[in-house]
């Protein structure tokens, strides 16, 4: 009778959570959290691993697996660590699994040193506290490290882990198929291409702000498709809409769209460094080392219309490599100019080209809203100066690879800004490529000596204006040497059914421990 | 001159002919596959626009709709698609890609079926025996399985780039491979019949070399039914070309077929852009069923039985 109660009581019990279906465009490319420095990748990860600090909903930094930290100099700080916490299959969290994730992160093959850079050493002064020695003072510590995410040691050790995946190789390891973190959400399942699912974390030592206690994430290629889902029901929440059907949802009275903007700017790099282009009808040179063709592939593009046309208004024109709300972008020197083919095809022709020449372009196609509508419509303005890009558009998981090794001759990208400050860009795409953070997406391998030794100052200078003065000054200069071309800066609205609230998040890093569903 | 008018009084008083004048259904189908092959074959000269010159593109037409609703423009009659491309030139260089390939697939798999169903008939044996159970068990998977499986398998043996030039010609090889069985048969149950009649016999009685009482003998009469099987395998080919094109495993939108149109279309169906995916699915099923109703026709004229 006991029993029967009992059972019954169970039964009975409100079914507390909910389960939140979510889809967006792209897979995600590992689960090793040291090896892809991606968007979305990132965003799976932050569900299931944890770093020292995170964000809260204003982008505000707060403890996560440290409970405090202290300065002890400038460049000696100190982190006390959150004490019961364990790894989803049960395992303590201490001060060993920081210092071998610090070694871990640090190796050439992965791609997110940034988030540890100017770190020179991390020491184990207890089990629960750690030491950061710093290369140089660095005002922006605890927003990098939100994203240098924790790893057991030993079950890295005992699944035969402790290097990061080399991904341009096709490597695959036992952590980039399987997560262990401390986070909110226990990773059930990753059926490439398919679904990711998430179950809450009962262990979890915070409480989750919202009700999802079940994440399902399926990556939906076709804008189509994706759209459909949202207004059949299947599913509840699509962080990346099609700009064309933006409207129309907003007109669906069974959903909401959540506008926000995204700190993103999509750009075009190009190779600079080659001797000679692979793809390209010139020979013997690299066109894209001289200023002047650089310059017309920038002055030829019409930014006014890509907003207009291709992306229906959801977008900023760019002119420099960082969008509003990241630290160091002021309107004054964002000033787009107005396209000009007859300008450029003089620069063309100056340059030695008065009839042109052939080079291959490098797209995603399913990655950046409209990537491959903005590829061809650039391909249509540059031939009009008589460029002809060999478009070859690509999904993101075999793009990345090939543009990784260097193997394109311009490419389309765009840069989120995870820390919310300029250095972050400057850093991973401006400054001359090194093994480490330094240059980790430089993939068209730019090196300007006045460029590093800018980005060098700005990691140690703690004076906030002379700071802002280097950023500035590195940012017009990218601009003026023309070593992009950048195009806009997404606008990032999301569209869910009426019954979920959950926070916009402008680093394009949706977290699900925000999300309700009523 | 005389000769000439001779043979045009005769080809009007013939069968075929007659049986063409008779059925309005069978004109309009041959007028409009004329209208859509005369589209397709003569683009570069009779499209208003050339929607593959990048040059000429401008991106601020982009998402026009067609001349006859209030915002159209009457320099494109059916409005353009994302990038400023006129939506009728584009369906008529599709067109051009979609026949193209429909007739190459044809042709091979015509040329490749007659062969084998030819030699299976005329030798028998165990070469027969080999070739009807291969096509027997062709005979079990659709088609475009077939063809997905073909396009999939060079789709890994060749690099990319190469792939995508190539692209048409292993179109071309996918869907002809995937469709030369029912020629095969169809050609070797006449070719059954054929070579136990008296004329044979006395070509082989004569001396003849078997290669040559096949082409010379065999062929010309069993030919009458590879036509009406031809014609309606256009039909289908061009269909699953565009499935093909559709899916995206078939020719590169850089020289799309109307499949691929209609594929790039389908994105702007739900914020309204109708025209961009309605119109060459309209060409597509213009062009299927009058081709079809021009092989149904074909069927139906050359047999003797409904005479």
């Amino acid at each position: 009778m006991k029993k029967l109660l009992l059972a019954l009581a169970l039964v009975a019990l409100p079914a507390y959570g909910a389960n939140l279906k979510w889809a967006a465009q792209n897979d995600i490319l590992t689960l090793d959290p040291h090896s892809q420095n991606h968007a979305t990748t990132n965003a799976m990860m932050q569900h299931t691993y944890e770093g020292l600090t995170r964000y809260d909903r204003e982008y505000k930094v707060e403890p996560a697996l440290a409970t405090e930290w202290q300065e002890i100099s400038p460049t000696q700080w100190r982190f006390t660590l959150r004490k019961g916490v364990k790894f989803h299959d049960g395992s303590p969290f201490g001060a060993d699994d920081v210092v071998f994730s610090f070694g871990r992160i640090q190796q050439p093959q992965g791609t997110m040193q940034v988030y540890v850079s100017g770190v020179k050493e991390i020491r184990k002064i207890d089990d629960h506290t750690v030491e950061f020695i710093l290369a140089g003072p660095n005002p922006l510590l605890l927003r990098n490290i939100i994203d240098f995410r924790i790893m057991n040691k030993a079950w890295s050790e005992k699944n035969r882990s402790q290097s990061i995946q080399d991904y341009k190789a096709r490597e695959e390891s036992y952590a980039s198929r399987n997560a262990n973190g401390t986070g909110p959400y226990v990773l059930k399942g990753w059926e490439p291409d398919k679904r990711i699912v998430f179950a809450a974390n009962p262990a979890w030592w915070d409480k989750l702000q919202g009700n999802a206690t079940e994440v399902i994430y399926t990556p939906i290629k076709a804008d189509a498709t994706r759209i459909a889902a949202l207004l059949s029901g299947d599913v509840d929440i699509v962080t990346d809409l099609p700009t064309q059907d933006v409207q129309r949802l907003r007109n669906e009275p069974k959903l909401k769209v959540l506008d926000g903007h995204e700190v993103r700017t999509i750009f075009i790099g190009m190779d600079q460094f080659s001797p000679e282009l692979k793809y390209s009808s010139v020979k013997g040179k690299n066109p894209f080392k001289d200023i002047r063709v650089r310059k017309a592939l920038n002055v030829a593009v019409d930014r006014e219309a890509i907003k207009r046309v291709t992306m229906r208004g959801l977008s900023i024109p760019a002119a420099i490599m960082i969008a509003p709300g990241v630290h160091g972008h002021t309107p004054d020197i964002d000033k787009v100019s107005p396209a000009d083919a007859e300008g450029a095809r003089k620069l063309l022709a100056e340059a030695g080209y008065p009839n042109g020449f052939d080079f291959g372009l490098d797209c995603p196609n399913n990655r950046y809203v409209n990537d491959e509508e903005i590829c061809q419509a650039l391909v249509g303005m540059w031939a009009r100066i008589g460029l002809k890009a060999k478009l070859n558009a690509q999904p993101m998981a075999t793009f990345i690879q090939k543009i990784q090794k260097f193997d394109h001759d311009a490419y389309m990208l765009g840069w989120g800004v995870a820390t919310f400050d300029g250095l972050y860009t400057l850093q991973s795409l401006m400054r001359t490529k090194t093994t480490g953070a330094d240059g980790s997406f430089n993939l068209g391998r730019i090196s300007d000596a006045r460029l590093d030794a800018l980005v060098d100052a700005m990691k140690t200078e703690t004076d906030v204006k002379k700071r802002d003065a280097m950023l500035r000054e590195a940012l017009v200069m990218t601009r003026d040497n023309y070593y992009y071309v950048p195009l806009h800066h997404q606008l990032r609205p999301w569209a869910m059914k009426k019954n979920v609230s959950t926070v916009h998040k402008a680093d394009d890093r949706p977290e699900s421990r925000f999300a309700r569903i009523d | 001159m005389a000769a000439v008018a001779g043979w045009l009084r005769r080809a009007w008083a013939h069968d075929l002919a007659w049986s063409f004048r008779r059925s309005p259904v069978t004109i309009l189908a041959a007028f409009l596959t004329l209208v859509c092959v005369g589209g397709a074959l003569f683009a570069p000269w009779v499209a208003p626009h050339s929607p593959f010159d990048s040059a000429t593109l401008n991106l601020s037409d982009g998402f026009t709709p067609p001349a006859w609703t209030a915002k159209g423009s009457g320099k494109y009659l059916l409005g353009t698609d994302d990038q400023g491309r006129d939506v009728l030139s584009t369906i008529m260089y599709g067109a051009r890609i979609s026949l193209g390939v429909g007739l190459a697939a044809v042709l091979f798999s015509a040329v490749l079926g007659v062969s084998l169903g030819l030699l299976s008939g005329y030798l028998g044996g165990r070469l027969d025996a080999f070739i009807m159970r291969v096509a027997d068990i062709q005979l079990s998977f659709p088609a475009i399985l077939i063809a997905l499986l073909i396009d999939g398998m060079t789709r890994i043996a060749l690099p990319r780039d190469m792939h995508d030039q190539l692209a048409v010609y292993v179109l071309v090889l996918a869907i002809g491979v995937s469709g030369w069985v029912q020629y095969a048969r169809t050609v070797r149950g006449s070719t059954l019949v054929e070579k136990n009649k008296e004329y044979v016999q006395a070509a082989r009685v004569i001396g003849r070399h078997p290669l040559a009482i096949l082409l010379h003998h065999v062929l010309p009469n069993v030919m009458g039914p590879v036509l009406v099987i031809g014609t309606i395998h256009i039909a289908t080919a061009i269909i699953t070309e565009a499935t093909l094109s559709f899916l995206g495993v078939g020719v590169p939108p850089t020289q799309p077929s109307l499949g691929t149109l209609i594929r790039i279309g389908n994105d702007y169906l739900f914020s309204g852009e109708w025209w961009i995916t309605v119109f060459p699915g309209l060409a597509l099923i213009v062009l299927v069923l009058s081709v079809n109703l021009l092989g149904d026709w074909l069927r139906d004229a050359l047999n003797p039985k409904l005479r």
